[in-house]
């Protein structure tokens, strides 16, 4: 009880200052051409009680994450027979784990069959993010390189497939591998000028890059159709068959999904491959790297042209997705955009970058029953996101080591 | 194309480094204290030239002479981002303090989305014409037009507050914490600087300097809407790149490269590839300083 | 490994949402999207059409809706992007919609389309101007209520060489799809009538200085501008022009054709050239429309207002006069009647270009857009 009336006045306080803050923007609404005044008071009343409960909500949430305190406790979710086990020594069994994978692989093929063709097609794309997230996390959460130009590589793969399949009826199964090469000779083109360069220059030179790219495609008209973009791009036909349009969405996912599945693994296998180690180590130390003997600008190049590697792939698949593609496509917004997946799901981790994926990209769409509201929300969300879960939704487990008694090593919890 | 022509073209691309400057001295003292890109500084600065319209406009029905509206608005701007700008910082980036840089880049990120919405919503998605709040002077009609009064105010103001924010550094106590916490937190903290204020006063600063900027540049545009702060912000954080990020001086130099670079582009060869321009010259001068133009390039210790 | 029952969650919930998403609601209603870009940096392009389709909608349900049902409205965002704009597309499929207003931008429209045809749901943009989506006849579901770039750049032109008899002109536009469409052919016609274009070049959108690339154009001795656009660049065009003291003669399109515009310029404004649809503002519709939004939203109605106001009614009235909501009987209807709308009184050629839309040149004089006859 005697903790309630200092609660209440630092809510006061709170709801006091927001009211202030937001008095101009909220409260008046000015018309600047009958030079008359609208005053929503209204609002001014909801910032103050909202405020209010929000900032005791707040402090409460900090407050326990600087205990370390779990935000929310969903044990009391958890069926009482089920409590005692702990799931993850029941993950820990190869067996158990390989069986929730194929579970869970056979729930991804069969959903587009149950469900309609809108979620489909937010799925396929939630999922083209995720080869984007994971591509882009070679080079960011690997390799320590920030790059805010990724969009650029994305773009070659997109203008690859809808110029060669437009003009020359080039099919998708050519456009791919196409697509995901030209991306990386791109990204070693890109990786020599930058090698010098660290942090956020290397981060605004990228970006630099990446506008460029994207203003050649708007002026070049004779190459790209300029701003009026490509249209009428084939979606992939299976056998020779043209499908409709569910079912080539139904097709296209599954294209994708299984493009999924090879990324990871193959994503996987790099990053416990010698150049993965090589990587990491830059990250770590670039100098202290160099010295133990890491070509540093061979794991620079690497990164960047295995990075747009992927980037080109999931090119050729946007544009079979959408059947047209314009240089509003490959914004800044959309590097930022998997930039933030990747950092939102967990820098480095495989699994964070999926679960980051799917959030980044579902999230605004189920959002669309806020309407208007939805953006809002979806910033909001970042930014709680953010402060409460720093490292990201699933964190890295740093790789470990355990000597046993016999001189053997015994690697451990890779990711 | 004549000495004139080469004049003007300057003229224009001087107005555009001033307008890039003050946005970026803000920028950068920002990431110098905290290492942070702060993505949401062009919103603070649409908050700035929002909060000036709604200001001005409400002043301009009350009848009072345009030179009090000017000032008051402008006060209001300043205090009102500069509150934004203290708001933002301890709901968005105070939490963040100690994690990874990259989070902090995330949330700024999110508070670029929600500021932008939040005026999206409470106000209008339309473009709004921003009240001519500068008056005309007469003697530049003797010029031809080759300046406008807006152009005058702006360079003025970006001089003055150039100069202001060097002597505070230079000079005051809160500038001598400011210098120790952006080259060592942690030791600034053991010889007794208040970190958290010291980070605090900087956001304070840097907003009230966009709010500046939001003033000035909407009254030289003109208009203004929900969105002109995205733009403004990355140009701004080019500039600041280019002139080494961090550095005051380097900010302002960095924006009038920026500027003269995209006028001289366009006067010279074609604004089709403006921004190509831009940041051609970005990539080269990063290639040869790679940490900017005045950026102290740092030596590593092994 | 807790990561694993981390997805396993997700993907459950994602597959739980998507059933609760299926759930019928049952044909009680008539439903009708509206896409097009309700956020993001073009969201004041989109959501003018929103209010328009509200304020139409609210009037058909008052006496009674269409076929004896309530008309409702299923307002998607696709913020302009094309990749956005196919997920808007079938999650409005999925909600059985029988027709969409909208896209907003060419390119959404452009990758809407397929999903739109393929599912034989009529599409009534107010604002994509770009020719082949009509020309091309690949979307024979495609229907518009604005002209395309190439009929407004022909008209623009014409009136420039012809009344106003300009030979040496400037050619600007703001890099995107409308805006460049435009101005390639309006230099098209220019270059076919004989006349010179000394400056062809896009500007930057967003910009805050434009005073290179107007002194460009002054030193290039170009008697008048012709500008692909929308109103918020033309409009810091003009002033930065007016306020050199520069009197080149601005002229420009439908984008500009905007009351904004001339709230925003202000003096500036005054005798700048602009087409648009054969004059609205004395049209008993469109006033009335302008008053509703007025009455309603507190404010005057945004761009492409009037564009959607008439592509609802015309569905609207499509569908009454088909008597049913069949796709074949609602096309047909819409190519064969005509309707009073705040455009005029329309109909849709066999293409889906409006027919009755006509276009006439506009200057603004004294605050106000004067048609020059």
């Amino acid at each position: 009880m005697n903790k309630l009336i200092p609660e209440l006045k630092k809510s006061f306080v709170t709801a006091l200052w927001f009211a202030f803050l937001t008095f101009p923007i909220l409260v008046i609404k000015v018309n600047t051409v009958r030079n008359s005044i609208l005053w929503r008071w209204g609002n001014l009343a909801a910032v103050f009680v909202l405020t209010m409960a929000l900032s005791y909500v707040w402090r409460r949430l900090l407050e326990k994450r600087a205990r370390g305190e779990r935000l929310f406790d969903l044990s009391g979710l958890v069926p009482a027979k089920l409590r005692g086990i702990e799931l993850k020594s029941v993950f820990a069994q190869k067996k158990n784990s390989r069986a929730a994978l194929a579970v869970l692989l056979a729930l991804a093929v069969l959903f587009p069959f149950v469900a309609g063709m809108y979620q489909t097609n937010i799925v396929t794309t939630a999922l083209m993010y995720v080869i984007l997230g994971l591509g882009l996390n070679i080079v960011i959460g690997l390799g320590g390189l920030l790059q805010l130009g990724y969009a650029a590589f994305y773009a070659v793969g997109a203008y690859t497939y809808g110029i060669l399949n437009t003009r020359f009826g080039l099919s998708f199964w050519i456009a791919l591998p196409l697509g995901a090469v030209l991306a990386t000779i791109f990204g070693i083109i890109l990786g020599f000028p930058v090698l010098r360069l660290k942090g956020d220059y290397l981060a605004i030179v990228t970006l630099g890059f990446a506008e460029i790219c994207r203003i050649v495609l708007e002026n070049w008209n004779d190459f790209s159709s300029g701003p009026s973009g490509i249209s009428q791009i084939d979606r992939p036909p299976f056998f020779g068959i043209k499908l409709s349009v569910p079912q080539s969405a139904i097709y296209l996912y599954l294209i994708t999904l299984a493009l999924v599945v090879v990324t990871v693994f193959i994503v996987r296998r790099l990053e416990n491959s010698r150049l993965g180690r090589a990587w990491e180590a830059m990250r770590e130390d670039a100098v202290a790297s160099e010295a133990m003997g890491v070509n540093l600008t061979i794991a620079k190049l690497s990164a960047f042209a295995l990075g747009a590697f992927w980037a080109g792939m999931v090119g050729v698949l946007f544009a079979a997705k959408t059947t047209f593609i314009n240089p509003a496509s490959f914004t800044l917004m959309e590097s930022v955009l998997i930039l933030c997946i990747i950092v939102l799901g967990g820098m480095g981790s495989t699994a964070g970058v999926i679960v980051g994926a799917l959030v980044i990209i579902l999230l605004p769409e189920y959002l669309r029953a806020f309407t208007q509201y939805r953006m809002l929300l979806y910033g909001s969300i970042l930014v709680l996101m953010m402060v409460f879960r720093p490292g990201g939704i699933i964190r890295k487990v740093r790789k470990s080591y355990v000597f046993k008694a016999d001189g053997q090593v015994e690697g451990a919890g890779h990711e | 194309m004549d000495l004139n022509y080469l004049l003007q073209l300057f003229i224009s691309g001087m107005t555009r480094g001033s307008i890039y400057a003050l946005i970026a001295l803000g920028y950068t003292m920002v990431y110098g204290i905290v290492q942070l890109i702060n993505f949401a500084h062009g919103e603070i600065y649409m908050i700035g030239a929002f909060t000036a319209l709604i200001v001005a406009t409400v002043l301009n029905m009350t009848g009072m002479p345009g030179i009090a509206v000017f000032a008051i608005a402008m006060v209001v701007a300043v205090v009102y981002s500069a509150a934004y700008g203290f708001t933002m910082e301890k709901i968005a980036y105070k939490p963040l303090r100690n994690a990874p840089r990259l989070s902090a880049l995330i949330s700024a990120i999110g508070m670029s989305y929600f500021l932008q919405n939040y005026v999206l919503l409470a106000q209008t998605s339309d473009f709004v014409s921003f009240p001519r709040l500068i008056p005309k002077f007469r003697f530049l009609e003797g010029l031809g037009g080759m300046l406008s009064s807006t152009q005058v105010i702006i360079f003025l103001v970006t001089a003055v507050v150039m100069v202001l924010l060097t002597l505070l550094i230079k000079f005051t106590k809160i500038g001598k914490a400011m210098r120790a916490t952006a080259q060592d937190k942690t030791m600034a903290l053991l010889v007794g600087i208040n970190i958290n204020q010291v980070i605090a006063v900087t956001f304070v600063i840097g907003s009230a300097m966009a709010a500046v900027g939001g003033v000035l540049i909407s009254s030289h545009v003109g208009q203004i809407n929900f969105y002109i702060g995205f733009i403004a912000g990355i140009k701004a954080f080019v500039a600041a790149v280019l002139g080494g990020i961090g550095s005051i001086p380097g900010a302002v130099l960095g924006s009038f490269v920026l500027g003269l670079t995209e006028s001289f582009g366009t006067g010279y060869i074609s604004s089709d590839y403006e921004d190509v321009f831009a940041f051609i010259i970005l990539v080269l001068i990063l290639i040869f300083r790679p940490s900017g133009l005045l950026g102290k390039s740092q030596k590593e210790k092994i | 490994m807790k990561k694993r029952l981390v997805i396993l969650t997700a993907l459950a919930a994602i597959a739980l949402l998507a059933f609760v998403g299926c759930a019928d609601k049952g044909p009680k209603t008539i439903k009708i999207g509206v896409a097009g870009a309700h956020t993001g940096d073009l969201a004041s392009y989109g959501l003018p059409s929103v209010k328009a389709a509200e304020l139409v909608v609210e009037e058909w349900n008052a006496k009674g809706g269409v076929l004896g049902k309530k008309i409702e409205l299923v307002v998607a965002d696709d913020v302009c992007k094309p990749e956005v704009a196919t997920n808007t597309a079938s999650k409005l499929v999925g909600d059985k919609v029988i027709a969409v207003i909208g896209h907003i931008c060419s390119g959404a429209t452009k990758a809407a389309l397929g999903i739109y045809k393929d599912a034989k749901i009529i599409t009534i943009s107010p604002s994509a101007t770009n020719p082949p989506l009509t020309k091309s006849g690949d979307y024979p579901n495609f229907f518009r209520t604005i002209a395309s770039d190439d009929a407004q750049a022909e008209v623009d032109v014409e009136f420039a060489m012809k009344k106003l008899g300009f030979k040496k002109f400037a050619v600007l536009h703001d890099k995107g799809d409308y805006g460049k469409g435009f101005a390639e052919f309006a230099k098209g016609y220019l270059d076919a009538a004989g006349a010179e274009v000394l400056v062809f070049e896009g500007i930057q959108v967003g910009a805050v200085d434009y005073s290179a690339i107007i002194n460009k154009v002054a030193a290039s001795g170009a008697e008048a501008i012709l500008y692909g656009g929308y109103h918020p660049e033309a409009s810091k065009l003009v002033s930065q022009m007016r306020a050199k003291g520069m009197k080149t003669v601005f002229i420009s399109d439908d984008g500009v054709k905007d009351d904004t515009f001339i709230k925003v310029a202000k003096e500036a404004a005054e005798g700048v050239y602009a087409s648009g649809p054969v004059d609205t503002t004395k049209n008993p519709l469109a006033v009335k429309a302008t008053e509703d939004h007025k009455k309603k939203y507190g404010e005057d109605p945004g761009a492409f207002f009037l564009n959607a106001y008439a592509a609802t009614q015309a569905l609207l009235n499509a569908i009454q006069k088909a008597g049913s909501v069949d796709y074949d009987a609602v096309t047909k209807a819409l190519r064969s009647e005509f309707v009073e709308t705040p455009l005029g009184k329309i109909s849709f050629d066999a293409k889906g270009d409006a027919i009755g839309v006509g276009f006439s040149v506009y200057q603004v004089q004294n605050g106000v857009y004067v048609e020059i006859k």
